[in-house]
């Protein structure tokens, strides 16, 4: 079964807009971050998901083929017609929470990156190849301080629980297929998500016991990011931020 | 909140040179200096292997010492130049 070029484009907008919403949130720690190290750590990793987002915007817009870049991708869209996870765009809270959203988010997008260099799709494998090398260092850096916060002092590990069973209920999203991602994969195009799924949560699961936390009770899981349905009231305050320039000075090229 | 350490952090930049010392950061432990001196010193590639050291391990001379360290009596036999090659030695 071959995907067409719309299935292809709105799948493209999801691994983009999740890059470009977890880059937006981590650079709002600029000036914020509890130490200089770790703020430039977390910039870095924001960087990389800026890039990422770019490489997946600028071929969704390709693939669309109605005039749009990765500009305009980025920048003109309204809330309902992005397609981010709804774990990406929850607000950072403390460090345990804005550490422990890196954490999922990033253990997943090594699994489903790996599964894209497989890809049928050419230049999404080869994307997916170059986002896999900086995705790896993402969860080193945050699983070792899931790690480090879980199995610390009795606060650091009372909040890094408290993060994970804030979180939990917004990862059922990834790994849960909807029609486009069985598409998806049917079509060669992507990864399995019900395969890739168990060997996230082994992982994850893996590094909560060296951190001596809890695993939360699977629950009613949040959903309604991916496929547009419904986004968090969060989303509009980020594009606010983000988009404010775009807006205000349409097409200004000097400054 | 208590204060990270300190570490000082070597660089090499690729095989078959020395580790050279590029800076010092904070940080809680080992494993930490490395990820975040790969973030403060080698986030535009350089470098092939990094050491970070804890900078209380290191003893450092003591500047007021500097004299009696570093300008002992004139020993310029203990410089190569000082000894005349012999005209039978060829190729030095």
């Amino acid at each position: 079964m071959t995907a067409t070029n719309g299935q292809l484009f709105e799948y493209l907008l999801r691994l983009g807009d999740d890059a470009l919403i977890l880059g937006q949130r981590l650079c709002e720690l600029l000036g914020r971050a509890p130490e200089i190290e770790e703020e430039m750590a977390l910039a870095n990793i924001a960087l990389d998901c800026i890039g990422q987002a770019r490489l997946f915007l600028s071929y969704a817009g390709e693939v669309e083929g109605a005039g749009r870049d990765e500009d305009a991708l980025a920048f003109r869209r309204d809330v309902l017609d992005f397609r981010n996870l709804l774990l990406v765009e929850l607000p950072n809270g403390d460090f345990a929470h804005t550490i422990g959203r890196l954490f999922l988010v990033s253990s997943f997008k090594e699994q489903l990156y790996s599964g894209l260099c497989g890809s049928r799709d050419a230049r999404l494998a080869a994307i997916a190849e170059k986002a896999l090398k900086e995705v790896r260092y993402h969860v080193r850096h945050s699983g070792e301080w899931v790690i480090r916060l879980g199995d610390g002092t009795e606060e650091s590990h009372r909040r890094m629980q408290q993060a994970i069973d804030l979180l939990w209920p917004y990862t059922g999203e990834l790994y849960t297929p909807d029609a486009l991602d069985r598409a998806m994969a049917e079509a060669g195009i992507a990864p399995d998500l019900e395969r890739i799924g168990p060997t996230w949560l082994e992982r994850v699961e893996a590094v909560l016991r060296e951190a001596t936390l809890e695993r939360p009770q699977d629950g009613w899981m949040q959903a309604g990011g991916k496929d547009g349905r419904m986004h968090t009231e969060y989303l509009g305050h980020i594009l606010c931020e983000m988009q404010f320039l775009q807006r205000a000075y349409p097409d200004a090229v000097a400054w | 909140m208590k204060e990270w350490p300190v570490w000082e952090v070597f660089v090499r930049p690729r095989n078959g040179l020395d580790h050279r010392h590029v800076g010092s950061l904070h940080a809680p432990d080992a494993e930490m200096a490395l990820e975040l001196a790969r973030d403060l010193y080698c986030r535009r590639g350089e470098g092939s292997s990094i050491w970070v050291v804890p900078a209380e391990a290191i003893t450092a001379s003591r500047p007021e010492e500097r004299e009696s360290f570093f300008e002992p009596l004139e020993k310029e036999y203990r410089h190569a130049q000082h000894y005349e090659i012999p005209p039978e030695v060829k190729g030095m």
